[in-house]
C-alpha cells in the first residue's frame, strides 16, 4: 500500500483515539482526585500540614475516630475502660487487625505511635506531660497511666486535625519524631504504592483488602471504613483553571479546593456538583507580635476591634456568595459546640472607624512602623492580609504591607526581632476549624510567651483556662471556660477572628456517597 | 576537531564550579527556610529549631557547601528534605516529560518556523509577508499561559479532541504521548516560531540580495531550488544560533507550560522545590540545567561547521 499524505494523517488520527478509548475500565475502578496541595512529604506524625494529614488518614487507621458530633468513638480499639480514678485507661484492640505488610498490629506498636505521636501534637504534649506509663498487657491490650485524670484522651487519639495519632508497626513509631519515616506501612484502609509515587505528579493508593472495618455506617473518622474502588490516584494540578477545566472533561472525578472563581462555571455544568464537605471550614485570623510596639500595648490591639468588618475579610478571601463564609465567628469555630456569644457585640456592633481611631489615640500610639506580612501565593491570605492593611491605614497605623511568598512568609514569622531588625507586626492565616473549636489545640489563644505560637502573647490567665479546659467535669464547665476564655481575648487581644471560610468541593454527578467531614474522605463513595 | 570537543566538554567544569557556587550561594542568603516550612503554620520556634538541627541546616556556610560539593563531586545530588527520595531519582522521574516537551515543541517550531520566514522573505512586502510579521508580534506578545488556556478551551473543552492535562509516557505508546503533548508544544512554541521565523526572514532576506543568488537565478535555478538550496543554507548560521539561544527559552517556558497543562516535568519540580525552599532539588535542577545549555552550546558550535565548511576550530 502507497503511503499518501492522506493516509499517514489518518493513521495519526486513529492512533490519538486509541487511548481514548482504552482505559474507560479501569477509570471505572479508579477514583482520580485532586488534591488541594502537592503531597511533599509522607509523614502525619513529622508534618502539620492538612495534606500530609489527609495522606495519614488515607494509609493509617486510629484507635478512635471522632465523629461528626466531634465526640470520639472506639475505631481500631474495640473498647476502653477507665479507672475510677481517672488515671488509667486501658485498651483493647479489635481481632483481626492487620498491618500492610501482613503482620498482626498489636498492643505494643500501637504504644510505638502513640509515643512518638506525643512528642509532636500540641494534645499528644499533653499527653506526654500527664503520662506516668504505658505498657501492653498482652498482644490486644495496653494501659495507660496518667498522672492526673484526663477525660480527653479519647478525643485526642482520635481527632481528625493535625497531627494524627496514626497507628504504625512498631519499627517505623520508633523514629525520632523530628525526623521524617522511610517506611510507610499503614494500618488504614488503603495502602500507599510507593514505587509509583510521583511528589507534584501523582500520589497512588490502592484498597487494602484485609483491612477489617468496623460495622457501623461510616460517620467522619468513625466506623466502618469500606472502600469501593480498586485504587484512588491523587493528581496534583497547581494551576485552578486547569484542574476545573479536567473535572468538566472527565478527566478527574473531585477538585478539592476549586477557587472561589471558578464556583459558576462549575455550578453550570450538570455533571458537576458542588457542596461543601468540611463543615468545620477555616478560621480566619488576624495575629499580631506582642513583643514589640506598637501591638506590646493592649490597648492598640483592642483599638482595631470597633473597625473589624468581617463580612469585608471575607468577601475578599471568598467572594460575595454567603454559603462561602460565616460571620460572626467568635473565638471558637462557629457550629462547634464550645462556639458561643459572650461579649461578641465587639465585632457586631456598627462599625465605628471614629471610636477606633480615638482608642488608638488614646492607646498613646506614637506613629510605629507596622509591617503587616502578606503571602502572595495563598489568595485567602493575601486577601486578608490586604483587607486588614487598609483597615489599619484607615484607623491611623503606619502599615508597611510586605508581600512575600509563604516559605519566604514562615520564616519571617520566627524572628523575633523589631521590625527594624527583619521583624514583623502583624500577619492573617487561617487555622482548621476543628483545632480552634476546642481550647486543648487552639494555639491563637495560647499564652505561655515564648513558646507560644508566633506572636508570643503572655496570658497567663489564658493558660490557666486552658488547664481548666482539660480538667472540665462535663460539657456545661467547659462551655462557660470557652465563654470566659472568649471574653478575655476581647480583653487582651492575642489576635481577631475575621470570619469563618467554609470551602466548597467539586466532583462528578457520577460519585455517591461523598461523607461530609473535615476532610476529603474515600470510604463510603461509589461511582454509579 | 575531536581536540576541540574534549577542550569544550572539559570546559564545562570551571563552569559548572561557578554555577554551583553561585547556586548554593544564592539559596543561602535567600530568604526562607525549609526547616519552617515543615513544621508548619503551627509550630512553636523550637519546633522548627529541632528540625533545622535534624536537616543539618544550622551548620555554617563552608560547612555545608563543602559537604555538598563533596558529595556532588561523588555523583550524589542529596537527598530531597521533604520527600526524603533522592534528588536523582526525582530528576529522573520528571526529565522525560520535559524532554518529550521540548523535543516536540522544537521539532513542531523549526518545521513552522523556518518556511513562514522563507516564505515571508520571498513575498516580501506582500499580505503574506505581512501576516507571518503579525503572527510573531502576536507570538511575541501573549503570554504562554494565555495561548495554553485558549487551546485547552477550543480543542479540549469545546471539540473534545485533545486531553486538557496530564503526561503519558513514551513507554505507553506513541500515539497517548503525542496526544498530551500537541497543545502544551504549541502553547510553548508560540513564541519561538516567532522568534524563528523572524530572524529567518531577516537573514534570507539579506543572502537574497548576494551576488551569488542572483547568479544562480540567471543560471535558470527554480525559486524553490534558489530558497531552500542556496540561500537557507547559507542563512542556517544565525538562524541555528537561534534554535540554541532559544533552548534556553524553552526551559523558562516549560515550567509555565508544564503548570498549565500539569505535565510532571522538572519546570514544575523546580517551582515546588523554591516554594517550598528544598535546596539539594534546587541545586541539582540548576545544575542540570547549566549542564544541558552548555552542552547545546557545544553542540551548535558543531554544528557550525556542518553548514559551514569555512569554519574550523
Amino acid at each position: 500500500m502507497r503511503l499518501t499524505r492522506r493516509r499517514a494523517l489518518a493513521a495519526g488520527a486513529a492512533a490519538l483515539a486509541v487511548p481514548r478509548l482504552a482505559p474507560a475500565q479501569a477509570q471505572a475502578r479508579t477514583l482520580r482526585f485532586v488534591p488541594q496541595a502537592n503531597l511533599a512529604n509522607i509523614d502525619p506524625v513529622w508534618s502539620t500540614a492538612v495534606v500530609v494529614r489527609n495522606h495519614g488518614l488515607m494509609i493509617y487507621d486510629t484507635l478512635f475516630g471522632v465523629g461528626a458530633d466531634l465526640r470520639p468513638r472506639p475505631q481500631m480499639a474495640a473498647g476502653h475502660e477507665v479507672s475510677a480514678d481517672g488515671r488509667r485507661w486501658t485498651i483493647a484492640l479489635r481481632p483481626g487487625l492487620k498491618f500492610h505488610d501482613g503482620e498482626r498490629v498489636r498492643a505494643r506498636d500501637c504504644i510505638a505511635s502513640i509515643a512518638r505521636w506525643a512528642k509532636r501534637d500540641v494534645l499528644g504534649q499533653r499527653l506526654d506531660a500527664l503520662l506516668e506509663e504505658m505498657r501492653a498487657l498482652d498482644d490486644d491490650r495496653f494501659e495507660i497511666r496518667l498522672k492526673r485524670p484526663w477525660p480527653g484522651l479519647a478525643f485526642a487519639l482520635g481527632k481528625p486535625s493535625a497531627n494524627i495519632c496514626a497507628v504504625m508497626p512498631e519499627r517505623v513509631a520508633r523514629t525520632d519524631p523530628f525526623q521524617q519515616i522511610q517506611d510507610y506501612t499503614g494500618s488504614g484502609p488503603f495502602r500507599f504504592r510507593q514505587d509509583l509515587f510521583r511528589p507534584g505528579d501523582v500520589v497512588v493508593y490502592e484498597r487494602f483488602a484485609d483491612y477489617v472495618p468496623r460495622e457501623e455506617p461510616p460517620d467522619l473518622l468513625a466506623g466502618g471504613k469500606r472502600v469501593h474502588f480498586d485504587r484512588v490516584e491523587w493528581r496534583v494540578m497547581p494551576d485552578p483553571s486547569t484542574a476545573a477545566a479536567a473535572l468538566q472533561n472527565n478527566e478527574v472525578d473531585w477538585w478539592e479546593t476549586p477557587l472561589a472563581d471558578l464556583l459558576p462555571l462549575l455550578r453550570r455544568h450538570r455533571d458537576i456538583v458542588v457542596e461543601r464537605i468540611n463543615e468545620f471550614g477555616n478560621l480566619g485570623v488576624l495575629r499580631f507580635n506582642f513583643l514589640h510596639p506598637p501591638f506590646d500595648n493592649p490597648a492598640v490591639r483592642r483599638a482595631l476591634l470597633p473597625a473589624i468588618d468581617q463580612r469585608a475579610f471575607m468577601q475578599a478571601a471568598m467572594g460575595t456568595d454567603a454559603a462561602l463564609w460565616r460571620v460572626p465567628a467568635g473565638v471558637f469555630t462557629p457550629g462547634t459546640p464550645l462556639a458561643n456569644d459572650a461579649g461578641i457585640e465587639v465585632l457586631t456592633r456598627p462599625r465605628d472607624l471614629e471610636a477606633a481611631r480615638r482608642m488608638l489615640r488614646e492607646a498613646g500610639y506614637r506613629g510605629e512602623r507596622v509591617v503587616m506580612l502578606s503571602a502572595t501565593d495563598l489568595p485567602v491570605l493575601q486577601s486578608l492580609a490586604e483587607v486588614a492593611a487598609d483597615l489599619m491605614r484607615r484607623v491611623g497605623f503606619n502599615v508597611d504591607l510586605q508581600a512575600m511568598d509563604w516559605g519566604t512568609h514562615i520564616q519571617r514569622r520566627t524572628n523575633r526581632g523589631p521590625v527594624e531588625q527583619g521583624g514583623w507586626s502583624a500577619f492573617c492565616t487561617t487555622w482548621e476549624g476543628l483545632d480552634v473549636s476546642v481550647p486543648g489545640s487552639h494555639q491563637p489563644i495560647r499564652g505561655h510567651g515564648a513558646a507560644a505560637w508566633a506572636g508570643w502573647p503572655t496570658i497567663p490567665r489564658l493558660e490557666e483556662l486552658r488547664e481548666a479546659w482539660f480538667e472540665a467535669a462535663d460539657p456545661e464547665q467547659e462551655r462557660r471556660i470557652a465563654e470566659e476564655i472568649q471574653r478575655l481575648v476581647w480583653q487582651e487581644v492575642p489576635f481577631i477572628p475575621l470570619g469563618q471560610v467554609l470551602p466548597v468541593q467539586a466532583y462528578r454527578r457520577s460519585l455517591t456517597g461523598v461523607l461530609k467531614g473535615s476532610s476529603s474522605m474515600f470510604w463510603g463513595v461509589r461511582r454509579t | 576537531m575531536y581536540a576541540y570537543v574534549a577542550r569544550r566538554i572539559l570546559a564545562t567544569i570551571p563552569v559548572m564550579a561557578v554555577v554551583a557556587l553561585f547556586v548554593f550561594s544564592l539559596l543561602y542568603i535567600a530568604p526562607g527556610d525549609p526547616a519552617a516550612v515543615i513544621a508548619g503554620d503551627q509550630a512553636t520556634p523550637e519546633d522548627v529549631e529541632r528540625i533545622r538541627q535534624s536537616l543539618g541546616l544550622d551548620r555554617p556556610y563552608l560547612v555545608r557547601f563543602g559537604a555538598w560539593l563533596w558529595d556532588i563531586l561523588r555523583g550524589d545530588l542529596g537527598v530531597s528534605i521533604f520527600t526524603n527520595l533522592p534528588v536523582s531519582t526525582m530528576i529522573a522521574q520528571r526529565i522525560e516529560p520535559t524532554l518529550s516537551l521540548m523535543v516536540v515543541t522544537l521539532l513542531f517550531a523549526v518545521s513552522v518556523a523556518v518556511p513562514m520566514g522563507v516564505v515571508a522573505a520571498w513575498k516580501q512586502g506582500t499580505l503574506i509577508d505581512r501576516m507571518v510579521m503579525a503572527f510573531a508580534v502576536l507570538g511575541f506578545s501573549v503570554p504562554v499561559f494565555v495561548v495554553g488556556y485558549l487551546l485547552a478551551y477550543v480543542f479540549a473543552l469545546e471539540l473534545d479532541w485533545l486531553p486538557v492535562q496530564g503526561y503519558t509516557s513514551f513507554r505507553e505508546g506513541f500515539g497517548p504521548w503525542l496526544e498530551n503533548l500537541v497543545l502544551p508544544a504549541i502553547a510553548l512554541g508560540s513564541v519561538y516560531i516567532a522568534l524563528i521565523a523572524r530572524i529567518t526572514r531577516a537573514t534570507m532576506l539579506e543572502v537574497l540580495q548576494q551576488d551569488y543568488i542572483r547568479t544562480a537565478r540567471a543560471k535558470g535555478v527554480g525559486q524553490r531550488g534558489i530558497l531552500f538550496l542556496h540561500a537557507l543554507k547559507n542563512a542556517a548560521v544565525p538562524i541555528v544560533t537561534v534554535i540554541g539561544i532559544g533552548i534556553a527559552l524553552l526551559i523558562g517556558g516549560a515550567v509555565v507550560t508544564e503548570s498549565v497543562f500539569a505535565i510532571p516535568g522538572l519546570g514544575r519540580l523546580t517551582v515546588d522545590a523554591i516554594l517550598r525552599r528544598d535546596y539539594p532539588v534546587i541545586q541539582g535542577v540548576v545544575l542540570l540545567f547549566s549542564f544541558v545549555y552548555v552542552l547545546v552550546n557545544l553542540a551548535i558550535d558543531l554544528i557550525y561547521t556542518l553548514l559551514d565548511p569555512r569554519i574550523r576550530y
